[in-house]
C-alpha cells in the first residue's frame, strides 16, 4: 500500500447528487421557512424584521390563536383515535395473520393494504358518498341490522365529522401498521414459541407474555411515524371538507390552517409570513413529539438479540 | 409441530375476524366500481346489486371522458412518477454506497443529515419550496414536481438500501477490484443488481405518496396543461357533485391505475418488506 492517502474521488461522486437535491430542496426551503416566521411585511410591501412577534400573534392574539388552538386540538384528537383505533386493529390483524398455516394469508393481506394505496381524493369522495344521506347506503345498511335511528349526516355535524374523518383515515392507513407488525412478528424465532409452549403459555396469553414485549420496538416506531403523519395531514380534510374544514371549522387541522393562512381562502388574505409561522410552529411540534419518543420512549424500551 | 396445535375453532375465528376486515376494507371500492357502470335510476334504486342487462349502462364514463383531459392528467402523473422514481433510486442507491462501503471522515455526519428528512416531513419547508420555484422560473413545471419528490423520497430509499448494501459480500466486490474494476463499475454491474429487491420496496414506498399527493400539485403546479390525475380528478369531481354517473366513473377511473400496478407490484412488495425476517 502506498503511504499517502489519495482523495478518493468517487465517494464525492456517489454521495454528490443526492446530498445536493435534498439539501437544496428540503433543507434550505425548512430553514428559509423558520426565517420567513420573523419577518413581516410593511405596508410598504418591504421585509421587515420583527423577531418573534409572529409567534407571539400566533399564541396569543385571540383572532389567531382562537383557530390555532382549535386546530391543535383537533389534530391532537385526531392522533388519538389513530392510536387508539388504527394501531391495535393493524396488529391484531398481524397477529393472526402470523399464525402458521394460515390459509388465504396472501390474499388477506393483498386485499387489506389496497385502501393504503389509493388517493385520499378517492377515499376522501367514496367516503362522502357512502355516508351520504342522499345515497343511503349506509341508512341503507343500518336499516339491515335494525339501526336506522343511529343513522346521522356524521359528516356534516360539528359533534362527529372529525372522528367520521378520523375512523375513514383509520381505514385507510391501517395496512402499514398491519404489515410493519407482521414483519416484526417473523422475526420472533421459532425456538423463543416452542420454549413458551413447553412451559404451557399458548394463544392468547402466549401473544400478550412473549409476543407483545418482543415487538415493542416495531409499535414504538409505528407510533412515531402515525405521530409525525398525523400532524401533517391535510389532504383528506381538504377533499372532503374543503379548506375552510368545515362544519364550523369543526375539522380544522393544522395542515389545512396552514394552507388556508398561507394561500388565503375565499375573504380571507394569504399570508406567507403568518404562515411560515404556522410551519414553524408545526415543525416544532413534531420536534418536540420525537425527541419525547427518541430519548423518553426509545431508550427504555428493552431490544432482544437472537 | 407448531401447527397441530391451532385448534379448529381458533382458525375459524381468525378466518372470521380476517374476512370481516377484508370486507370493511374492499366494500366501499366494491360500490363505487359497480355503481359506475350503472344507469342513474339503478344507482339510487339499488345501490348494492350487481349492474344487470337492464341497468348497465356507460354514460358515466362517456361523460368523463368528454369532459376532463384524463389522458393528459395520467401523462402528466406518470412522467412525474417515473422520473422521480428513477431519481430517487440512482441517487438514493448511490448515496446508500458511498455510506456502506467506504470508510471516511464524515460518514456518520452525512447519514445521519440525509435520515433527518425521514422525520421530518417536506411540507413544511413550501413555503420556501414555493419562493424557490419562483424565482427559478419553475412554477407550473412538471420539473418542480420531479425535483420535489426526488428530495422528498431520497432519506427513506439511502436508509433502507445502505442497510441492504452492507448485506453484499466483500468477497464479491474485492474480486472485482482484483480484476481491475472502477468503482463505478462495481457499483453498477455487481452491487445494484443484486439489492434490485430492496429497490423494488423502496420503489413501492416511494411511488405510493407521490402518485397520490394532493398539496404539491396544488401548489406548484396546478395548471391545466400540468395536472396530475390525483388533483384533476379531484377538480373534476369538484365540478360534478350532483352528476353521479360521472363521480362514480371518475372514481373508478382513477382506482384502476393503481390497483393494477399495487396487484402486479404486491408480492415484490411483501418479500420486500418481510426480507431480513425470513428464517
Amino acid at each position: 500500500m502506498s503511504g499517502r492517502r489519495q482523495i478518493r474521488w468517487h465517494i464525492a461522486v456517489f454521495l454528490a447528487p443526492a446530498v445536493l437535491v435534498y439539501t437544496a430542496i428540503m433543507i434550505v426551503p425548512l430553514f428559509g421557512t423558520l426565517n420567513l416566521s420573523l419577518f413581516n411585511q410593511t405596508p410598504e410591501r418591504t421585509k421587515e424584521f420583527v423577531g418573534l412577534s409572529n409567534f407571539r400573534t400566533l399564541f396569543g392574539d385571540p383572532r389567531w390563536s382562537g383557530a390555532f388552538w382549535n386546530a391543535l386540538g383537533n389534530n391532537a384528537w385526531f392522533f388519538v383515535v389513530h392510536m387508539l383505533v388504527q394501531n391495535p386493529i393493524g396488529i391484531l390483524l398481524a397477529a393472526l395473520l402470523s399464525s402458521p398455516r394460515l390459509r388465504m394469508a396472501a390474499f388477506y393481506r393483498t386485499a387489506i393494504f389496497i385502501p393504503t394505496i389509493l388517493s385520499f381524493v378517492i377515499v376522501g369522495f367514496v367516503w362522502k358518498l357512502i355516508l351520504s344521506p342522499i345515497w343511503g347506503i349506509a341508512p341503507g345498511m343500518l336499516d339491515v341490522v335494525g339501526l336506522k335511528s343511529l343513522f346521522a349526516p356524521w359528516l356534516g355535524k360539528e359533534d362527529y365529522a372529525l372522528t367520521a374523518l378520523a375512523l375513514v383515515s383509520v381505514w385507510q392507513f391501517v395496512g402499514i401498521p398491519m404489515m410493519l407488525i407482521y414483519a416484526a412478528l417473523l422475526t420472533i424465532p421459532d425456538e423463543v414459541l416452542e420454549a413458551a409452549e413447553m412451559d404451557g403459555i399458548t394463544g392468547m396469553s402466549q401473544f400478550w407474555k412473549i409476543k407483545l414485549p418482543l415487538i415493542l420496538p416495531s409499535v414504538g416506531i409505528i407510533s412515531i411515524l402515525t405521530f409525525v403523519g398525523n400532524f401533517n395531514a391535510f389532504d383528506l380534510i381538504y377533499v372532503a371538507q374543503g379548506a375552510l374544514a368545515g362544519p364550523d371549522f369543526s375539522t380544522d387541522i393544522l395542515g389545512t390552517f396552514l394552507y388556508r393562512t398561507f394561500f388565503g381562502f375565499q375573504l380571507q388574505l394569504g399570508d406567507p409570513h403568518m404562515g411560515a409561522t404556522i410551519a414553524t410552529a408545526m415543525f416544532g411540534i413534531i420536534l418536540i413529539g420525537v425527541c419525547i419518543y427518541l430519548f423518553g420512549i426509545q431508550t427504555r424500551l428493552r431490544r432482544y438479540q437472537f | 409441530m407448531a401447527q397441530a396445535r391451532i385448534s379448529a375453532g381458533q382458525s375459524i375465528a381468525a378466518h372470521a375476524v380476517l374476512i370481516t376486515y377484508t370486507l370493511i376494507a374492499l366494500f366501499p371500492v366494491f360500490v363505487i366500481l359497480i355503481n359506475s357502470f350503472k344507469s342513474r335510476k339503478a344507482i339510487f334504486a339499488e345501490p348494492l346489486a350487481l349492474p344487470t342487462r337492464d341497468t348497465f349502462d356507460l354514460i358515466g364514463y362517456t361523460t368523463v371522458l368528454k369532459q376532463g383531459d384524463f389522458f393528459g392528467y395520467f401523462q402528466n402523473s406518470m412522467i412525474v412518477t417515473v422520473a422521480s422514481l428513477f431519481f430517487v433510486l440512482i441517487f438514493g442507491a448511490m448515496a446508500a454506497f458511498a455510506l456502506s462501503e467506504y470508510r471516511f471522515r464524515g460518514n456518520l455526519l452525512t447519514g445521519l443529515y440525509l435520515a433527518l428528512g425521514i422525520m421530518i416531513p417536506i411540507r413544511l419547508g413550501t413555503v420556501a419550496i414555493l419562493e424557490l420555484m419562483v424565482a427559478s422560473g419553475l412554477v407550473n413545471t412538471l420539473m418542480a414536481l420531479i425535483l420535489v419528490y426526488t428530495a422528498q423520497g431520497l432519506p427513506l430509499a439511502v436508509f433502507i438500501l445502505s442497510e441492504f448494501m452492507k448485506q453484499v459480500s466483500d468477497d464479491l466486490k474485492n474480486a472485482g477490484r482484483v480484476d481491475g474494476l472502477s468503482e463505478y463499475t462495481i457499483f453498477f454491474r455487481l452491487v445494484l443488481p443484486l439489492v434490485r429487491p430492496a429497490m423494488a420496496t423502496v420503489a413501492v414506498f416511494t411511488m405510493i405518496p407521490i402518485w397520490n399527493d394532493l398539496w404539491f400539485p396544488l401548489i406548484l403546479a396546478p395548471a391545466e396543461s400540468v395536472k396530475t390525475i390525483t388533483l384533476g380528478s379531484q377538480v373534476f369531481i369538484g365540478q360534478f357533485v350532483t352528476n353521479w354517473n360521472a363521480v362514480l366513473a371518475a372514481l373508478s377511473l382513477a382506482i384502476l391505475p393503481v390497483l393494477v400496478l399495487y396487484l402486479i407490484f404486491s408480492r415484490q412488495l411483501i418479500r420486500g418488506i418481510t426480507a431480513g425476517a425470513v428464517k
